[in-house]
């Protein structure tokens, strides 16, 4: 096959992004450096040459609009399509649901918050290459806080859970997991936020967070969702690169670096693998057509990938894996099954609904988690009992929460599922609980810091939830009938029968 | 964990599945003889041993139009690895030690 030759570019690629977005730089001449960029030396890091910061995909402003505007179009032209076509009818089950309405809940307020530290990163950094990488990161996240919205909107008409997501985030409990997370990185200096969100979300993490809600979404029949996440995961690979270049600078520049970013790899690590517990108990429980268990996905995206392949690559500037990841290891086997448990107990109070698995679905648990699933199968075997005389389980009670992840104190020791695992630390005389090792750590560094944690339960027993009585903190949280409890006889599920007869009775005629 | 080195280690990328991607892995598959491809839910991954490299003349020659590596961004999910070059002719991903 033959092609027509190629009009002679002017600027190679090179050329083209020295010209446009390196050669834009110029030195302060009226005021000092030190002025013009005033927190780039408080956290300890010393940069020598700014000029050092690499960026492989020499991206030019022209350049990103053209391609940004291609991924806009395509993913429109798919909404549009599943709207129109009542694709929400042809899902799996309207169960599969509860997935999104967590990802909307938990995860889109975090592109948003992504987009404001990446501007700040944008007009802060000394360096025109990581300025540039980070000004088109703070357009990608607020793209995708925006499609991912108008992508779940269409289901905001049909099913409960999706409405008061922004409202929500910043008051329930188990949305201030992911929330706590990200306040944490943003309320850090700009190298601290680059190791955290830019290098371990975003590099570490990022294909166990966003590639199982993707093909979940995939195998379930969603296809919006699946469309706006490899949209927003091809920005992602983007920022895959700025988080590798970020952590490369930062220890190729001083040797003095070398410990403080070991530290921030270990805290952050943790901090975002305790997030991921989310998105462990979704992938075994809540997608109806499974896609692979959380153990393998971790096995695939973080043992084999992270550990096998990019922390060998960092041994060679003297960094190790993160300090707890023999417990992240551990872990796999049992984490879903607990987090599930404490959802499944707490979602009277929650925007989402959860309900026993079924017999398939246990057998399918059995399969992946053979060593450890046994134990868990008599929870639901004992459960189901509970259900059949109609007595569902929920706690009436609040749960006590660990202080840096927030999530309730549900985990066991890795050698016995009936031990719950409990640390605790004194500080200036007050005793503060954590779920793990990996907490605890966290807190002992920064214990002035961690105190401050706003603990939904702690809020609600100081009378900061708008009531004293649950009714009165679930309007505080802006949830209404039919946002949580149990699935089987929930608002969805009846619609989703009501829809589904219909259809049928209408094609018999 | 064992040491490995670079040569050996695997990169890849993950590639969303369609009609005009499907230039772009058989371009990869050509250039990179021990890339091993893996299907998923809406989604091909590509993995080669040590480095992975795609030259923009075999995607052309198979997609049959011109084609910028700039637009392997519209192609691309994730990839693991480090992006060692990316100019106007090829795109290359290896571990650097």
């Amino acid at each position: 096959m033959t092609i027509a030759p190629k009009a002679a570019r002017k600027l190679t690629m090179k050329q083209r992004y020295s010209a446009l977005t390196r050669d834009l730089d110029w030195e302060p001449s009226y005021v000092p450096a030190e002025e013009l960029f005033p927190y780039t030396r408080f956290e300890g890091i010393k940069i020598h040459d700014w000029s050092k910061w690499e960026d492989p995909f020499r991206l030019t402003v022209d350049a990103y609009a053209k391609y940004q505007a291609e991924k806009d179009k395509r993913l429109y032209a798919v909404l549009d399509g599943f709207a129109q076509s009542q694709g929400h009818l042809s899902l799996t089950d309207a169960s599969y649901l509860n997935a999104m309405k967590l990802f909307l809940q938990g995860v889109t307020p975090l592109e948003y918050q992504a987009h404001r530290n990446f501007a700040y990163l944008s007009r802060h950094l000394n360096g025109p290459g990581p300025r540039f990488a980070s000004l088109c990161q703070s357009l990608d996240e607020m793209r995708h806080a925006q499609t991912e919205i108008h992508t779940l909107s269409n289901y905001n008409k049909y099913y409960s859970g999706f409405h008061d997501y922004l409202h929500m985030h910043d008051r329930v409990w188990y949305l201030s997991v992911p929330k706590s997370f990200f306040d944490d990185a943003l309320s850090a200096g700009p190298f601290e936020f680059l190791i955290a969100i830019g290098f371990s979300f975003e590099y570490l993490l990022t294909n166990l967070l966003f590639v199982p809600f993707m093909s979940g979404a995939s195998f379930n029949g969603d296809l919006p969702t699946m469309t706006f996440g490899f949209s927003a995961q091809s920005d992602e690979s983007r920022h895959m690169t700025l988080g590798l270049e970020a952590i490369k600078f930062l220890l190729e520049q001083d040797e003095d670096n070398v410990p403080i970013v070991q530290h921030w790899i270990d805290k952050w690590f943790w901090r975002g693998y305790r997030v991921t517990a989310l998105v462990a108990q979704m992938l075994d429980y809540m997608l109806p057509r499974k896609v692979m268990s959380w153990k393998e996905a971790f096995e695939l995206y973080f043992e084999q990938q992270m550990l096998g392949g990019l922390f060998q690559d960092l041994a060679f500037y003297g960094i190790r894996p993160p300090r707890d990841v023999e417990k992240a290891i551990q872990e796999k086997d049992y984490i879903s099954h607990q987090a599930y448990w404490i959802l499944y107990q707490f979602s009277h109070a929650a925007a989402f609904t959860t309900s026993v698995p079924s017999d398939e679905h246990l057998d399918w648990l059995e399969e992946q988690y053979p060593d450890t699933f046994p134990t868990y199968r008599k929870l639901w075997d004992k459960e189901r009992k509970n259900v059949e005389n109609g007595g569902r389980h929920f706690v009436r009670g609040l749960p006590q929460l660990c202080q840096v992840c927030q999530i309730p104190m549900g985990f066991t020791e890795a050698d016995d599922p009936f031990i719950q695992c409990q640390r605790e630390t004194i500080f200036e005389g007050e005793r503060y609980n954590f779920c793990s090792d990996g907490c605890k750590n966290i807190f002992d560094h920064e214990p002035v810091k961690f105190r401050q944690s706003w603990l939904p339960v702690h809020q609600i027993y100081q009378g900061n939830c708008g009531a004293a009585d649950l009714p009165g903190v679930l309007q505080w949280y802006g949830m209404q009938p039919g946002d949580g409890g149990e699935y089987l006889g929930s608002v969805d599920h009846e619609n989703w029968l009501a829809w589904h007869d219909m259809a049928e009775t209408t094609g018999g005629n | 964990m064992t040491t490995t080195t670079p040569a050996a280690r695997p990169v890849g990328v993950d590639i969303q599945e369609s009609e005009s991607n499907r230039a772009v892995i058989e371009a990869i598959e050509a250039d990179n003889p021990e890339a091993t491809v893996r299907h998923m839910p809406g989604m091909v991954r590509v993995q080669v041993p040590g480095k992975l490299v795609i030259n923009r003349e075999s995607v052309e020659e198979r997609l049959g139009r011109e084609w910028e590596t700039h637009e392997f961004q519209l192609a691309i999910i994730s990839y693991f690895g480090h992006i060692k070059e990316w100019d106007d002719d090829e795109i290359v991903i290896a571990w650097d030690h």
